[in-house]
């Protein structure tokens, strides 16, 4: 009997296809929604992403990556004696403009002090140069980004070996690292810890955050909290910092309603599309439906029929969508656009259509549940 | 009391039948304790004027609309007793389907929608499919097996219709004006094989019509008229008898 509804779905070519553009359209809303749902929510904790370290330790009331609190330069010293800690290195993260020694406007960056003993948290990912460079007078590293954008709005290509100024202190390129874009585009420069005091904005506090390590035999959850309890400062494993921050976001900025709005849409126009056009394929059935039901088909293989119809659809559509969308994702220019594909997505979007695709075929069995088979002889 | 015990013979008893549409408030009744009665080995013929209840009888007698009141018995089977379920079940081994619009499913194709009443039965695509090819010779296209609807002619469809009717060997056809949609000529050739391949000692077949160019095929008709069966004869006096 099922081979009879596959007959019938595949029977009328312009009806199956619409039926699975429907799920296909619906998929791709969806998926291109959660994608950019994760591509935002990965902003949230860039810093952990371009600096890699175990354990971070912060101002007790930082709430998320971006937010770069003052610590005093001895807490580097007291992560240093918590037992457990196998180094720690002090880091600064902060705001600093860029200009051309030229002159002209300033271009915003975020500044990245690196311990210049460990460069624990350097970028890993060099294009061109080295890290090692950083070790020279007047050197940084810059985000790649940073220089297209210096290129695109101030007019100048900057290359390896040139030099800027940032708080009027010379800048020499010294590396051209591949990093993750932060929120609000924002690009990098690495410099050393010591070095970052004279670019930065002037101000009183150089450390805001300490990274650290476990020792042999130790775990970093273990150490972290270790650390918290001894110093009375913040300290978190990785993956604790980022779940913090993408928490943060979600609940603080309103980036989730209007990713929630763009997934919702798909969602309810995959019930609306798809389920209306397969309502009303089982519709224009009726008769059909009505010959078999008088024949002696039961309400079950009808619904049975009706289910594997609604399945295939689903199937077809759902596969169709994540086809596209797959196609369309690797096309993007790598790490640019704020869309993540990661495995997850299909399967939530996969949940998503199969309920589409129940609630329409409920909904259409509930309807041939009341077919009268009389209405065959009806002309 | 009803004093009727059906007899071997007997194939349809209705008693006492009653049935009403519904609209809202309004209440029209269709059909008016209805006595009737149709024998095994025999094509009955119900006839009368458009509107007067022939398909709704039909509908009743093979089970596909219930009766308000009074007691159907079709192959021994009390169907004003039976479940919904089991009088799905009841239709799918032993009525066999003709209607006026054919009703042939527009995807399958002239073999496969012969094959619908095995199928629905449970019987393989494999072992449905060959018996189908069997009964579309026997109604004269072999050649359209793997026809769709839409390629064959009205008469063509019809005798499709008439070999999914007979495939399971149903001890009741059921036809609803199975020549309205037919010309005259083509409407004889139907009914002629009709009789030939769906008359049979062990079935039923009746016929509902308004189409006195067929009455001659009859063995027995019952003249119905608003609701009620008038009376029932050997043949319809004031009808052409030898047109075919
Ligand atoms: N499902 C229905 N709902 C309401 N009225 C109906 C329904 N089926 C039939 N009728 C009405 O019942 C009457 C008898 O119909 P029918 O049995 O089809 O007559 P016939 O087959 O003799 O032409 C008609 O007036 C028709 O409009
Ligand atoms: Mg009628």
């Amino acid at each position: 009997m099922t081979d009879i509804g596959l007959r019938m779905l595949f029977g009328d070519r312009a009806k199956y296809a619409m039926l699975v553009s429907g799920v296909c359209f619906a998929t791709i809303l969806m998926t291109q929604g959660l994608a950019l749902f994760f591509g935002i929510l990965g902003f949230s904790y860039a810093t952990m992403t371009n600096i890699r370290a175990p354990i971070w330790v912060v101002d007790p009331l930082v709430q998320q990556a971006g937010d770069n609190q003052p610590l005093r330069d001895t807490d580097v010293n007291r992560v240093r004696s918590v037992e457990g800690v196998a180094w720690a290195a002090p880091l600064y993260v902060g705001n600093a403009q860029a200009r051309l020694l030229t002159g002209g406007a300033t271009q915003p960056l975020m500044l990245v002090g690196l311990d210049a003993d460990t460069l624990a948290g350097a970028p890993t990912k060099l294009v061109e140069g080295s890290i090692h460079d950083l070790r020279q007078p007047d050197s940084v590293v810059v985000d790649a980004r940073f220089l297209e954008m210096m290129g695109a709005l101030r007019g100048v290509q900057l290359k390896l070996g040139d030099a800027f100024e940032m708080n009027d202190r010379r800048a020499v390129i010294v590396g051209i690292a591949k990093v993750a874009q932060g929120m609000a585009g924002a690009t990098y420069v690495f410099t050393t810890w010591d070095r970052a005091r004279h670019y930065a904005p002037a101000q009183r506090r150089m450390l805001t955050h300490v990274l650290a390590s476990p020792a042999p035999g130790k775990t970093e959850a273990e150490v972290a909290q270790a650390i918290s309890r001894q110093t009375g400062l913040r300290a978190l494993t990785e993956a604790e910092f980022k779940r913090m921050s993408a928490r943060w976001m979600l609940f603080n900025s309103p980036i989730p309603y209007v990713v929630g709005l763009i997934v919702g849409i798909g969602f309810i126009i995959g019930l609306g599309v798809s389920g209306q056009t397969f309502y009303t394929f089982v519709l224009e059935n009726t008769r059909q439906l009505g010959a078999l039901k008088a024949m002696g088909a039961s309400n079950l293989k009808l619904a049975l029929m009706i289910m594997t119809q609604a399945g295939i659809v689903g199937v077809v559509g759902f596969g169709l969508g994540v086809g596209v969308m797959s196609g369309f994702f690797a096309m993007l220019p790598e790490g640019r656009a704020p869309l993540v594909l990661l495995w997850q997505i299909p399967v939530i979007v996969l949940i998503a259509i199969t309920l589409i695709c129940m609630g329409t075929a409920l909904l259409s069995v509930w309807r041939v549940t009341r077919i009268e088979p009389a209405i065959v002889f009806r002309a | 009391m009803n004093p009727f015990t059906p007899s071997p013979e007997t194939a349809v008893h209705l008693s006492r039948v009653d049935k009403a549409f519904r609209h809202g408030d309004l209440v029209t009744p269709i059909l008016k304790q209805v006595e009737f009665t149709a024998r095994m080995g025999e094509m009955t013929f119900v006839v009368g004027p458009s509107g007067c209840g022939k398909t709704t009888l039909l509908s009743v007698l093979c089970g596909t609309l219930d009766a308000d009141a009074g007691e159907v018995t079709t192959l021994g089977h009390a169907l004003h007793q039976m479940s919904p379920a089991h009088i799905t079940r009841f239709r799918s081994r032993n009525v066999g389907f003709i209607f006026q619009q054919f009703n042939l499913l527009p995807t399958l194709t002239a073999a496969e929608n012969i094959a619908v009443p095995l199928r629905i039965q449970g019987v393989s695509a494999g072992k449905a499919i060959p018996r189908a090819r069997e009964w579309l010779a026997r109604v004269g296209i072999p050649e359209k097996a793997n026809e769709r609807p839409n390629r064959l002619s009205g008469g063509q469809q019809q005798r499709v219709a008439i070999a999914r009717a007979l495939v399971h060997e149903p001890a009741l056809i059921v036809c609803d004006e199975p020549t309205s949609a037919l010309d005259s000529a083509t409407g004889h050739q139907v009914m002629d094989l009709l009789r030939e391949t769906g008359r049979a000692s062990q079935r039923a077949v009746i016929v509902v019509t308004h189409d006195p160019r067929i009455y001659s095929y009859a063995d027995c008709v019952a003249q119905m008229e608003d609701g009620r069966i008038l009376r029932v004869t050997a043949s319809v006096p004031d009808a052409p008898h030898s047109t075919h």
